[in-house]
């Protein structure tokens, strides 16, 4: 039987993945935003095993807020790309670093 | 016109008319200004006239709270009013000589730059001493001791194109700052034992802390603060060895050296000594210093009056020598004495300088008596007015001088009786002092009045440049404004020592105010004179003697100038001593102020630039700047490493939260 507990270590797992593409990725930073992504889906999950097992849609109501911001970011988050993209020439990480102190 | 309208007045008007002069001045003309002032003055000389019926007559004593000025904690500093025997006194001698003075710079400043400068300077002067007697507490008494301080420093460099008056107000300046450090002290201390600033809590407290000693010492409070506060007056009323700016004052005009440098503000130190009277009547020691210092100034500073040239100086050194003499009354113990002397002093010290500036103006701004002479028959005022004054310093009977110097006298002789340490000193150098002040002054009399008419060489000197002004270079009287003031300080001088005998002897006078030392007021009290007797017993005193031998050699000298001479060659090292005034510049000069400028020197390189810029300032920049390199290496633009912090800070704060929530 498939409980909670298994919904929660898929959620747990795509989590991590997320966050390990976020820190150890260095070349593409395109990635970095897929992983921010992901990292909304798999609290989106958290959302929807707890709402199925306490019974309370309010879960999966707020799963739907955040996919439309999550959509929405993605569009802003793009065109900033884009943007920067067309500036520096490159979407190496190692590039953007002109926020050193 | 009654109680405080009228202290407010007195303390008022010359400031009022001191600001309208100074700000508008030039503008509304020369007649404005010194009438303006002059009726400021005048109307503040009326009211302590009446201030002086009120206080002595009526027994009307006033000691209030004006203003408040500042609180600290629970003490309360405020603009008070203590007007008691000894305020109205020094009431009375500030306005009335302010008033002569003001009206005597209106023929001495006539063609001079800054006429309107002048009279708001004086005015203000007015003002500041008028605080400084009538203040309630130290903290008053020391504004207006600044603040006649300040009034001298801008009136001795009037003429502030000259390399000299600059010069002299600076050292001015300067000596007196050494004198305030000791007075500030002094009040520190009094303030740290008592608690208090207001001169009533201070005495009152005075018998619980008697015999206390100074932390870490074994000095006694008392005394310690004593001399603390008497080397403030050393430094105000020129005692050696901060004497040494006083002769160099005379680079200010006349009217200033009259009123400030002679009559007023040199003798603040002694009317603060009096004013403390049973502070210093619990401390034997203090009092034997400053009967040391005061004998040393009357002797040996005295002395160096017979050897100067320039009238104004001889005067100067005049003064300085009777500074002497009211420094010793007040080391006796004899405060009453001290302040009749000051009030004799004022009038007859006053009236030689108002006198000596007449004839400077009469010889067109030459003060060097050697280029003076035979002006007795040019200037018969200014020359009796003189004659008074000096027979009032030399205290020849019945002038006001005699009382006082033969009080003073007679209260070292009581001090030595009861066997004071330093009496005898004071004893001998008193009496040597008599001498000294004839010689001294018929000196100046013979060479500026008697005699041939040198100033006619000098006229001759100048012929071939200056044809036209050769009729105009014989002197005349001196106008009706500067001889008015004289004849009105000559009354004064002849009359006012034995009129108030009684009253400073007996201590009724200043009764209530000044308290005697106990000694000295057994010892009057067995021989309290009156005027008469006095003058009938000095001739068979030796005052008098030694007075008129003084005279006498003056006249020798003056008659038969190879003698001078003569006795000058014989005392060549002497002399040369004198005449570098004991080397007192030169040891200011050359030995204490470069010592003062390595020790400032070392202070600066040590404390400024290494402790205050090095260590402290450019140090913490240093350290912030150190530290902050290697943080800054945190911060090296990544995201990724950035994400790193804040999913780490995250995880960090949620535990901390869980933790503060559910556990």
């Amino acid at each position: 039987m498939i409980g909670i507990n298994h919904y929660l270590t898929l959620a747990a797992i795509l989590f991590t993945i997320s966050i390990m593409g976020l820190l150890l990725n260095r070349k593409n930073i395109i990635i970095i935003l897929m992983s921010i992504e992901l990292m909304l889906l798999a609290v989106n999950f958290n959302f929807i095993a707890f709402s199925s097992f306490l019974n309370d849609s309010a879960g999966q109501i707020f799963v739907f807020f955040t996919l439309t911001v999550a959509a929405a970011e993605a569009a802003v988050g793009l065109a900033i790309l884009i943007l920067l993209f067309r500036n520096l020439r490159s979407i190496n990480v190692k590039d953007m670093d002109k926020l050193k102190g | 016109m009654t109680g405080i309208s009228i202290y407010l007045t007195i303390i008022l008007a010359p400031l009022i008319t001191s600001i309208t002069t100074g700000i508008f001045g030039v503008k509304l003309g020369k007649t404005f200004s010194h009438s303006f002032t002059i009726l400021g003055v005048l109307i503040a000389t009326i009211c302590s006239y009446i201030v002086l019926y009120q206080v002595q007559i009526e027994h009307h004593v006033y000691n209030g709270a004006l203003y408040t000025w500042l609180t600290v904690g629970t003490q309360t500093i405020s603009v008070g009013i203590l007007i008691d025997t000894l305020t109205s006194i020094m009431l009375v001698v500030v306005t009335s000589v302010s008033l002569m003075v003001h009206i005597y710079t209106i023929g001495y400043m006539a063609h001079e730059e800054g006429y309107e400068r002048f009279f708001s300077y004086i005015s203000l002067f007015t003002f500041m001493m008028i605080m400084l007697v009538t203040s309630n507490n130290f903290v008053q008494l020391f504004f207006g001791w600044e603040g006649v301080g300040l009034v001298s420093y801008l009136l001795i460099g009037f003429y502030y194109k000259k390399e000299s008056a600059i010069f002299a107000n600076l050292k001015a300046f300067l000596i007196n700052r050494i004198g305030d450090l000791g007075f500030l002290l002094g009040i520190a201390l009094v303030f740290m034992y008592c608690g208090s600033l207001y001169y009533t809590d201070v005495f009152a407290k005075l018998h619980t802390i008697r015999f206390d000693i100074l932390f870490g010492t074994n000095w006694n409070i008392i005394t310690v603060m004593c001399i603390l506060l008497f080397i403030g007056a050393m430094g105000k009323s020129a005692q050696f060895p901060l004497h040494v700016w006083l002769p160099d004052s005379m680079e200010g005009p006349t009217p200033i050296s009259a009123l400030i440098h002679a009559a007023t503000m040199v003798t603040a130190g002694i009317f603060m000594v009096a004013r403390l009277s049973p502070m210093y009547n619990l401390s034997e020691t203090a009092l034997s210093v400053i009967i040391y210092a005061g004998g040393i100034n009357c002797f040996f500073l005295g002395i160096l009056g017979i050897i100067q040239n320039d009238i104004k100086r001889v005067v100067a050194y005049s003064t300085l020598s009777q500074l002497g003499y009211m420094t010793v009354a007040l080391g006796c113990g004899a405060y009453s004495v001290a302040i009749f002397h000051l009030m004799t002093h004022a009038f007859f010290k006053g009236l030689l300088f108002l006198a000596a500036g007449s004839v400077i103006v009469a010889m067109h701004h030459e003060q060097d008596m050697r280029k003076m002479g035979g002006l007795a028959k040019y200037m018969p005022v200014t020359y009796i007015t003189m004659l008074i004054g000096s027979l009032a310093v030399v205290g020849i009977p019945p002038f006001a001088g005699f009382f006082s110097k033969d009080m003073i006298l007679s209260s070292a002789v009581i001090a030595y009786h009861n066997h004071i340490p330093g009496a005898s000193f004071a004893v001998f150098t008193t009496y040597a002092s008599i001498f000294i002040t004839a010689l001294y002054s018929f000196r100046l009399l013979f060479m500026t009045f008697h005699g041939k008419e040198r100033f006619l060489d000098e006229s001759h000197h100048h012929n071939h440049e200056d044809n036209k002004h050769h009729a105009s270079h014989k002197p005349r009287e001196s106008p009706f404004v500067i001889t008015l003031p004289l004849v009105l300080m000559a009354i004064p001088s002849i009359i006012v020592g034995g009129l108030c005998l009684i009253g400073f002897v007996t201590g009724k006078f200043v009764f209530g105010s000044v308290f005697n030392v106990s000694w000295i007021v057994n010892g009057f009290k067995e021989e309290a004179p009156s005027a008469i007797e006095m003058i009938k017993e000095s001739v068979i005193h030796l005052p008098l003697y030694i007075g008129l031998s003084g005279l006498l050699v003056a006249y020798i000298f003056y008659k038969n100038p190879n003698i001078s001479n003569k006795f000058v060659q014989s005392i060549k090292p002497i002399y040369n001593i004198l005449d570098k005034k004991y080397y007192m510049d030169d040891l200011y000069i050359k030995v204490l102020m470069p010592c003062g400028r390595i020790l400032g020197k070392f202070l600066w390189n040590i404390g400024d630039i290494f402790i205050i810029d090095g260590l402290l300032v450019n140090g913490s920049a240093n350290l912030i700047n150190r530290y902050s390199k290697i943080l800054r290496k945190i911060q090296n633009g990544f995201i990724n490493s950035y994400a790193i912090f804040m999913i780490f800070g995250v995880i960090i704060m949620l535990t901390f939260c869980t933790n503060l929530i559910f556990g």
